[in-house]
Parts: C-alpha cells; structure tokens; sequence
C-alpha cells in the first residue's frame, strides 16, 4: 500500500466524501505487514498473467527471424552451353505472420565477364522496369526509357545509373539457387532493400 | 483549504506526489471508502467469491484483448490465426488456455457465488435489486461462454454451436427468425463469426460492465449481510473492516485461482481441432462441460413437446430463481428453517448433475458414440502435433484462384515487363492505364490484335508489339481476361 507513507497528521483529514467520519487513522495505513502480504500477492498475481501477455505482444520483435530464402532457377547443366542471357522466373516465399505469400519474379542467368555463372535481377537500376533482352541486338534494353547493358549486365548507355544487379547464388547439388533481393533504384551503388 | 496548502510542501517527494493527487482527484477517500467497507461479523473466507468473479472477470479482459491481437473473424481466417496463435507465438498457447480455463473458472465460481448467496439467505431484506442484477450477470457470463466457444472455427466449436442456435427455431412464433438473427443466415457462416465475434469482444462485454457496477453499488448501498444468523437489513454485529482481512483472503483466493489456471494451461494446454468442415456428416458435438447438463436435459424432449422442454420448464424455472427475493420475503436465514426453497434449489442442482453424470455414460455406453468421440478426440491431438500451415495468399493480398492458362498468362505478363508500365496485376501505374476489366471491353480476338499491333495512340504513348509465341499470346490473352 503506497499511502501508508502519508504522515500521522492524516488525522486531520477532513470528512470524506460518502459521509462517513474521519478516522484518526485510516486503518488501511496501519496494517502494514497484512499490507505486505497483499502487495506480494497482487505482484504475483500480475506476473502470471502480464508475463505471458508481454510474450505474446512481443513475439513478432523476438522470434527469430525466418533465414533467407534461397529459390531454385533450374539444373546448372542447363546453362552450361549457354553464352547470351537466358531469362528464368523464380518463385519466392515470404512469410507474413499467419500468411505465406508467393510471388514469382523473372531473373536472367548470365555469363560475367569471366565465363563465369551470374544471375542478374530482371529489374532496370533507373526506375525499376523489367528489362527484355534483345537476341538481334545481344543487348538488355529496357522498354521504359532505353537503358541498355551488354550480356554480362554491365551499363552501357541510357540513363541508369549502375549495371545490372547480381543476385547472390550458389549451385546445390547441380541444382542453381538464388537469393532475390530488392535494391534501391537511382543509386550509383547497389543497396538491399529487403 | 489554506492548511493544505502548507502541507503539500511537506515529506518526500512521493508523499507528496501522493497528496497532490488526492488534492485533485479525492482517490484517498475513494479507497478509504472502498477498503474500510463494514462486514459484519468479520471476514470469512466463505465471502470471497464476488471479489474472485471480479478479478477472473478482469483477467478474461487482459488475456482477451491480447488474443484478439492474433485473431481475425472470418471463416477464412479465424482458424489459421487461432492455429498461428496457438502453435506459433510464444506464449501464445499459454495465454489461450488460461482464457479458455478462465471461462470455466468463472462458471464454477459463479456457482459458487450462486449457492453461497442462496444458503445463506443474503438475498433477503431490500436485496431483490442487488438480486436481480446477479442474475442478468449470470446470463451475460453464459452468454459470453456461448459466444466465445465458436470462435477458434475448429469442429467442435463449429458443430457445438450449429446444434445451440437450432435450439432456437424450437421457439414458437419467433425462433426461426432469431436464429437467423444470431446466425446472420439461415446457415452457419461467417457472418456468424461476425456476429459472435462482436457479442464477445463488445455488446456482451459493455452490458458486463455496466451490470458489474450496478451490482457493486447495489451491494454496497444494502452492505454485506453477515452471517445466516444476523438480521439482514440491521445486521447488529460488530463489524471489521474489508482491509485488510478479507481483501488478504480475496487476494489468496485470486492468487491460488490464477496459480491453479497457469498450472492447467502449462500441464494441459488448450486444444484446437481441425478446421470447421461443414460438409462432414458423422461429426458428434459436444459442448463445454458446463452446458452438458442442459445438452443432455434437451435430448428428452421430442416432437410437440420440446416446447415445454425448451419454453415452459426453463421458463419457470428462470422466473422463479430471478423472483426469489420478491417470492421468499421472510427474514429467516438459517437453511434449515426454509425447507421449501432450499430444498428446491438443492433439487434443481442434484438433477443437473444427474444430466450431467447420465450424459457421460450414454455416450460410454454406445460403442459407435464411443469410438466416434475417441476418433475426434484423435483427430484434436494430431492437429496439435502437426506443424503449422500457413495460409497461402496472392501477393496482391489474395483472390480467387485463377485458371491455369491464366496462371501461365500471368508469368508472360511479368516476363515481359508489362507490370512496369500496366502495374502488378495490372493495376494501373502512372505510365500506363489499368488492364483490370479489360474483358468486358474488347474479345479474345481484339485482345490479340491490339497486342500484335497496339493503334497509335498506344505506340505514343509507349506501347510496343508483342511478337510472341502463339501459345504465350494466348495465356497473355486469357491473363488478361481475367483481370477483374
């Protein structure tokens, strides 16, 4: 009981509100071990119900968060005799809460200029157009406003800002995975967005 | 008051934040009043079931409110969200199952709160008000344990309560209107889970509330009456006051309440069921324990005479137990010197107990009743066990599912980079007009043809031909009529 703080001069209090006359000492302030019984009471009963409340509340902070999810593109032998950019759709899987949401995104595979196995995000650095690619000019041109890179993604005219974004990838048991992100658009440099 | 003032500089800072307070708001005297309430005779643990009702009561709106945080009211999604709820968040199944539990602790000690008044003849002397208030409460809580039993949408709770609202259409002239009343329909659905939803979570709660204070008021302006051999209205005794031994008592007894709740919800955690399937036909509900006994007691009234089982007998049995106060006006208290009404009320209590114990052994007894219950009881603990299913939803939040040409239509569209200029699904962006609708502008064929060579208008305004595969066109084609 917090109040049992208040000095002995309550005694002075006037009448209450409801009529009833004031006591010297109003008794809830004297009792104070039973007092203390009661705060340990009412701090336990508190506890067992506020301890799973705040968990529940706070569940969405501190659940772990869920690992990136990696989306098959196809066998690697599949690409292997390619060299121009052959696009490929992904599916990725985002958990919402209590929902699972799918989207399918389109990715090229390319080759770097190294010979090497890349995996380009589909989507234009300027303004975030679906690129094509263009077999009879073996160039990427973007529809929206004529950006253009050459087969490896890299920039070459038009008003984008950098090259094409390279998705991180692996191959896993000959099968080609990747990891899709978002990146930020109008930037000289690639950033994650989610 | 001038003497405050000097005072209000005095003592420590709490002190003073305390008096500062109570200068404005007059909390002080408020609970002053509140903990130096007079029982006569002094405390007794046999009183300590109304605070208990208030503390579980309250405890059903914490747990309550934070469940609604995971939960949606919608035959779609209520039982995903209650399985999300259940096997996903932490503390989550916790939380569930000390409401679940709460519920029929607060039926048991509202019994409690029933019989002690009853025996007790606490109701006499200018207590019909104070009475009366109690038994509106009582429906409300029943109300509450009906209405909250539908929503987790699993089997039991969907069948449970398919059979309680049917039992309304056996009321003459007007049953069948107010069981589509409640039930939103003529059949279950989601309107009412919509309707259950808001039963539960607002009108039922409000009425509780505003009952609660009634009661409260009530019973303080008639004060507590005693023990049975005190004179009701001037109970004569000398009187201690609430605090602080009858509120230690309260407060064990809400301690051991909630420590008793944890325990079963930690040991025992609330099942969920399969999702609600309308189509099954073998599925046996049963209710909660506490409706068993009425469950049991409605099974013996057929044809015609369902109504005196459904009307008349409940009818009187509520008229009497609501009129008591007014019926019984004699001050006498002592059990043993009111044959009649205690012997009434024991009689109604044995028989419903008798319901209760008689419908447990007929369903032992049948070997199909049996084994159905063992099976749906099986099918509970392997929901339980299995791991949790996410719903799937369109990226766009949803949608019926779409024909698979139109499924393959919509990869093209992606794939082509019409969405950058037409929108997801297409929905329309600044560069470019929305698609959705499109069909009831232009056939399959004109589709094709604009595609193939778009008018001028269209090529200025950024439009290219498509030169596709044929088969490509066509899902592009039937993609886009299906665009709504």
């Amino acid at each position: 009981m917090p109040t049992r703080d208040l000095p002995p001069d309550k005694a002075q209090s006037a009448t209450n509100q409801f009529g009833g006359a004031a006591q010297d000492e109003p008794s809830y302030l004297r009792r104070s071990f039973l007092g203390g019984l009661l705060t340990a009471g009412a701090a336990g009963v508190g506890a067992l119900l506020i301890i799973p409340v705040i968990r529940v509340v706070l569940h969405p902070v501190l659940a772990k968060t869920t690992e990136k999810s990696w989306s098959d593109v196809g066998k690697a032998e599949e690409f292997q005799g390619t060299s121009a950019p052959v696009q490929r759709l992904v599916q990725i899987e985002q958990l919402d809460g209590w929902r699972r949401t799918v989207s399918q995104k389109p990715v090229y595979v390319a080759r770097d200029s190294a010979g090497q196995l890349t995996v380009l995000s589909a989507v234009c650095t300027h303004l975030g157009c679906t690129v094509p690619w263009i077999d009879k000019q073996n160039k990427f041109i973007c529809p929206c406003h004529q950006a253009i890179f050459d087969p490896t993604g890299k920039l070459i005219g038009g008003p984008a800002p950098r090259s094409m974004d390279v998705l991180p990838m692996k191959i896993d048991q000959g099968v080609l995975r990747v990891q899709y992100q978002y990146f930020r658009q109008l930037t000289p440099n690639k950033e994650v967005i989610a | 008051m001038d003497s405050n003032r000097g005072r209000e500089s005095n003592g420590s800072v709490f002190t003073r934040l305390i008096r500062w307070n109570d200068a404005r708001t007059g909390l002080n005297s408020l609970l002053r009043y509140a903990l130096d309430e007079p029982v006569p005779g002094g405390a007794k643990l046999a009183y300590v079931f109304g605070s208990a009702l208030l503390f579980l009561f309250l405890s059903q709106i914490v747990t309550g409110v934070f469940l609604a945080m995971y939960y949606i009211p919608s035959a779609d999604h209520a039982h995903t969200t209650v399985s999300y709820l259940a096997k996903e968040v932490s503390g989550g199944s916790f939380l569930r199952s000390i409401h679940s539990y709460g519920s029929s602790a607060i039926v048991i000690v509202l019994l409690l709160h029933i019989i002690q008044t009853f025996m007790y003849g606490s109701y006499k002397g200018r207590r019909e008000l104070l009475w009366v208030v109690g038994c509106i409460l009582f429906v409300l809580m029943l109300g509450m344990a009906f209405t909250g039993y539908l929503l987790p949408w699993d089997q039991k709770a969907y069948f449970a309560t398919t059979v309680g609202t049917n039992m309304l259409s056996e009321i003459p002239l007007v049953g069948n209107w107010l069981k589509q009343l409640l039930r939103g329909g003529t059949e279950m659905g989601t309107l009412t889970l919509s309707r259950f939803f808001v039963l539960h979570v607002f009108l039922i709660p409000a009425l509780i509330f505003l009952f609660v204070a009634q009661h409260i008021y009530l019973f303080r302006k008639a004060g507590a009456a005693g023990p049975i051999s005190a004179d009701p209205i001037n109970p004569n005794l000398p009187t201690e006051p609430f605090y602080p031994k009858q509120l230690v008592m309260d407060m064990g007894f809400a301690l051991l309440i909630v420590i008793f709740l944890g325990f079963l919800a930690w040991k025992i955690p609330v099942m969920l069921g399969p999702k609600a399937d309308p189509s099954e036909t073998v599925f046996l509900p049963r209710p909660e324990w506490y409706y068993i006994p009425v469950f049991q007691y409605l099974k013996y009234w057929k044809g015609w005479t369902s109504v005196i089982g459904i009307m008349v007998i409940p009818g009187i049995l509520g008229l009497l137990l609501v009129g008591l106060p007014f019926f019984d006006r004699s001050l006498e208290r002592r059990p043993w010197k009111r044959p009649v009404s205690v012997g009434a009320f024991s009689a109604v209590f044995v028989a419903l107990a008798f319901f209760g114990i008689q419908s447990h052994s007929q369903d032992l007894k049948n070997p199909g009743v049996a084994a159905q219950l063992q099976k749906q009881q099986q099918h509970e603990e392997e929901f339980m066990r299995a791991p949790f299913q996410p719903e799937l939803a369109g990226a766009s939040g949803g949608g019926a599912p779409m024909d698979p040409l139109a499924g393959k239509g919509q990869t093209v569209f992606t794939a082509q980079g019409c969405n950058a200029c037409h929108g997801e699904n297409g929905a329309g962006t600044a560069a470019a007009p929305k698609l959705t609708g499109i069909a009831s502008k232009y056939d399959s064929g004109k589709l094709e043809a604009l595609l193939k060579s778009p008018t001028t208008a269209m090529q200025l305004g950024g439009m290219e031909p498509i030169d596709l595969k044929q088969e490509d066109l066509n899902a592009l084609v039937a993609y886009l009529q299906s665009l709504k």
